[in-house]
């Protein structure tokens, strides 16, 4: 490949990449309303950070992506991506001062082409920008040559100040709850942004765990490994036993707005361990899971609410009914879609979910469900005459009721169902003609992802008090397909790690609720690009998609041995 | 003793008949071999004799008892298995695992059996694990039990599929081409492997194969299918010389030129 070819593949190209995405965020208005808050205080704001992520990512892959061996060229084809990255946001703004854009983009404003020169009017403005773009294309070539070690360390370092910045808010409360830790905070944060002095010291702490992890962990696991049986049982038991103390006492150090978001995320994690049993091990596509959701809150709801009046029986008598419930619907509309496979189980199901938001909408249900009202005065849950009111005490409920939905993930997954669920999710002929039975396999995975929506469902509505038809639309369904593929698909951690990660994350970050579903569709495609796998994905998967490079070695050298 | 016959057995698609009117007698402990040019409706037998497909038309007795209209599932509980002629493992699941779902046939715990870690369940677990080591151990493949089907060379693999099969624990083996796209070398380890299955297991093996070494090395009988419709049956040595089978085969003519 010639230089001119190396440098338009690799470098432009690239960069146009970064310069569009650029282009993209600053036009629907995320720098703009990033940029309220600083990540350090008075230098870098979140919406310039969040512009240089990409001047320094693309330009990084820039380099990666060169196939000619020349140092210089790599270092050259990172500058030409750090540059092009910059020159779209210029063309931007060249043309925003010529002719007005508003009229066609809201976002262009003023305000905006003020953010991307730094203040500075006229070609001064332009020139800072694009030197900036050139800068961070630098910093990407020379990150590219460090040595491994050194360049995941300064990644890490980097990563921490973006991370503990973006969430500052949340810490310095939880910081200034804790006495001593008051003067910390004090000394980390300002109002708005981190200090000179957090800037320094958030990075050195973080890349000291890191590397020391780095240098010792392997160390670490091999002592671990060597250690006899026993005593590494007693070592998972003790961890086990700290893992359980700080779960207990995890709401009281969180303080309460941050119980409540972890209250939502644990109903996630109900919810999406349910569909991990439908279409992780199954592999049925079952797009209109919410309605067992609200299958399960209108039932408990019915069941223990005065303003109904029909029943008033307790959370726990009405528990049952509401699982059971979701377990009889999930069977009923497993029947008519026994015969579907892939696309078209989609959308039936996802027709299912409609038809119960519009039924429990509909006049002609009204006196029972309330309609849009909906039903309001539904009781907290009590246990032992202790009344479960507040988000820091709802988590308990929500804690045990993930506890056993694990335990009951975990148990089937190892045993002779879950293989017959693998076994239907990988051939459904094959399956059959190894002696599995289609009809009640299938009925069992949607019954039992039904039960566990259910159960979430119900401990929903007795959190929250009322219940209304809107919570029940769509778009809960695509979240919790999405959290399952981010987390890992048939990953019982990854569903965990996927629900803190798209119901958590954007709960704590008001800037970001706006842009949810567009943050949703670049983390998904992201995903699928840079880690098909999920975050935390199952040993299996990683085998699957990491075959090439790990699985077939081990096959040679099994042969060979 | 016969194990399977099939009586006036069809299988139309559209205006194709794909297995026409087919009587087939195959004797307990027997290595019975289909024959029959590409097309001729050998895979099809199959698929109507393990239930994937129903026969339009006669019947399938398997133990004396008619096992037409049943579910693929329902006739693997009777004892019959089989294999593909392009494999078909599950690719993502462990040898262990493929075998296991093997098992599952006779395995009985139910959902509550399972989440509650019975006493029955664990000594099933623990049973259908021995039984899958000791298969894996059979098809020479032991100690790779954890790694997924889909990295094995191609031999393993389709010693794994014929593990998978017995692990059901058949009473009829149903082999479609188990040498395709096999060495010479490999070739003959699979025939030794399948007389073993006969004569230790004591499994009746239908077996579909296009190698005449194959066929002729370890037949007991021979049936020849062409256009659906039984040519030609009989001892190896017979079939070899029949001119039906050879014109089926080679084409009109080609016989009076060997001969």
């Amino acid at each position: 490949m010639t230089l001119a070819q190396s440098l338009w593949r690799e470098g432009i190209k690239t960069g146009a990449i970064g310069g569009i995405s650029v282009l993209a965020i600053s036009l629907v208005g995320m720098v703009e309303s990033f940029n309220k808050r600083d990540i350090i205080a008075d230098f870098l704001s979140m919406g310039i950070a969040f512009i240089m992520v990409f001047g320094i990512i693309l330009p990084y892959i820039a380099a990666k992506r060169t196939t000619r061996p020349e140092k210089h060229i790599i270092f050259l084809n990172a500058l030409t991506a750090g540059l092009v990255t910059a020159v779209f946001p210029a063309l931007l703004v060249i043309l925003g001062n010529i002719i007005n854009l508003r009229s066609m983009f809201v976002n262009a404003s003023p305000v905006l082409y003020n953010l991307l020169t730094s203040g500075v009017e006229g070609v001064g403005g332009i020139l800072i920008l694009l030197l900036a773009g050139i800068l961070c294309g630098a910093f990407a070539g020379l990150l590219f040559f460090l040595p491994g070690l050194i360049r995941s360390v300064i990644i890490v370092c980097l990563t921490s100040i973006l991370a503990v910045g973006i969430v500052q808010d949340l810490i310095r409360p939880l910081f200034s709850s804790w006495g001593i830790m008051e003067v910390v905070s004090e000394w980390l944060f300002t109002q708005n942004g981190l200090t000179i002095a957090g800037t320094i010291f958030i990075p050195i702490f973080v890349g000291a765990i890191y590397m020391f992890w780095q240098l010792k962990g392997e160390g670490i696991k091999t002592r671990y490994n060597t250690l006899e049986s026993g005593t590494q049982k007693s070592v998972k038991m003790s961890s086990f036993f700290v893992l359980a103390i700080f779960l207990i006492f995890l709401p009281h150090i969180l303080g309460l707005f941050l119980s409540e978001v972890l209250t939502i995320v644990g109903l996630y994690i109900l919810l999406g361990l349910g569909l991990n049993i439908v279409v992780g091990y199954a592999g049925l596509l079952d797009l209109g899971y919410v309605a067992f959701y609200a299958i399960g809150a209108y039932i408990a709801a019915i069941l223990t609410s005065p303003a109904i009046g029909a029943f008033t029986l307790t959370f726990w008598q009405a528990l049952p009914f509401a699982v059971m419930g979701g377990i009889f619907a999930g069977i009923l509309l497993g029947i008519p879609v026994l015969k579907m496979r892939g696309d078209y189980l989609a959308i039936a199901t996802l027709g299912f979910g409609e038809i119960i938001r519009i039924l429990v909408l509909s006049d002609f249900l009204k006196p029972w469900l309330g309609g849009a009202q909906g039903i309001a005065k539904i009781p907290n849950p009590a246990i032992f005459g202790w009344q479960l009111s507040t988000p820091q005490e709802i988590y308990y409920l929500i804690l045990l009721g993930c506890i056993l939905v694990v335990f009951i993930s975990v148990r089937l997954r190892d045993s002779r169902l879950g293989r017959a669920w693998m076994a239907m999710r990988e051939d459904e002929d094959v399956a059959q003609a190894m002696g599995i039975n289609l009809v009640s396999t299938k009925l069992l995975a949607f019954a039992t992802g039904a039960g566990f929506s259910a159960l979430s469902g119900a401990i929903m509505v007795s959190k929250i008090g009322s219940v209304y038809p809107h919570s029940f639309n769509v778009f809960i369904s695509i979240n919790i397909v999405c959290l399952i593929i981010v987390g890992g698909i048939g990953s019982i951690p990854g569903v965990i790690v996927g629900a803190a990660a798209l119901v958590g994350l954007p709960e704590l970050l008001r800037e970001f609720a706006d842009y949810r579903m567009l943050v949703y569709g670049a983390v998904l495609v992201g995903m699928m690009l840079l880690r098909p796998e999920g975050l935390w994905p199952e040993a299996r998967h990683k085998m699957e998609l990491h075959g090439e490079e790990n699985g077939s070695d081990e096959t040679q050298t099994a042969t060979a041995a | 003793m016969s194990i399977l016959t099939t009586q006036g057995m069809t299988k139309r698609f559209g205006g194709l008949v794909a297995v026409n009117t087919l009587d087939l007698v195959v004797e307990e402990n027997s290595i019975h071999s289909v024959i029959g040019p590409n097309g001729a409706g050998k895979t099809t037998l199959f698929n109507c004799i393990t239930g994937f497909y129903k026969p339009e038309d006669g019947g399938v007795d398997f133990d004396d008892r008619s096992i037409v209209g049943l579910t693929p599932d329902r006739i693997v509980h009777r004892g019959i298995s089989r294999t593909y002629q392009n494999i078909r493992l599950f690719p993502n699941l462990t040898a262990m695992e493929n075998i296991l779902v093997g098992i599952h046939c006779h395995l009985k715990s139910g959902f509550f059996g399972i989440v509650l870690k019975l006493p029955g369940t664990i000594k099933e677990e623990k049973e259908a694990a021995v039984e899958a080591r000791r298969l894996l151990k059979f098809i020479n493949m032991d100690g790779k039990g954890d790694l997924l089907a889909k990295n094995f060379p191609y031999g393993e693999q389709r010693r794994l599929e014929i593990a998978r099969a017995l692990a059901s624990r058949p009473k009829l083996l149903l082999l479609d081409e188990p040498t395709a796209g096999m060495n010479p070398s490999e070739t003959q380890s699979m025939m030794d492997f399948i007389e073993h299955l006969r004569d230790e297991l004591g499994i009746t093996i239908v077996l579909i194969e296009h190698q005449m070494r194959v066929v002729m090395g370890i037949s007991d009988i021979i049936t020849v299918l062409d256009y659906g419709k039984k040519i030609a049956e009989g001892l190896p040595d017979e079939i070899k010389k029949d001119p039906i089978v050879i014109e089926a085969y080679l084409g009109s003519g080609s016989a009076a030129e060997i001969h």
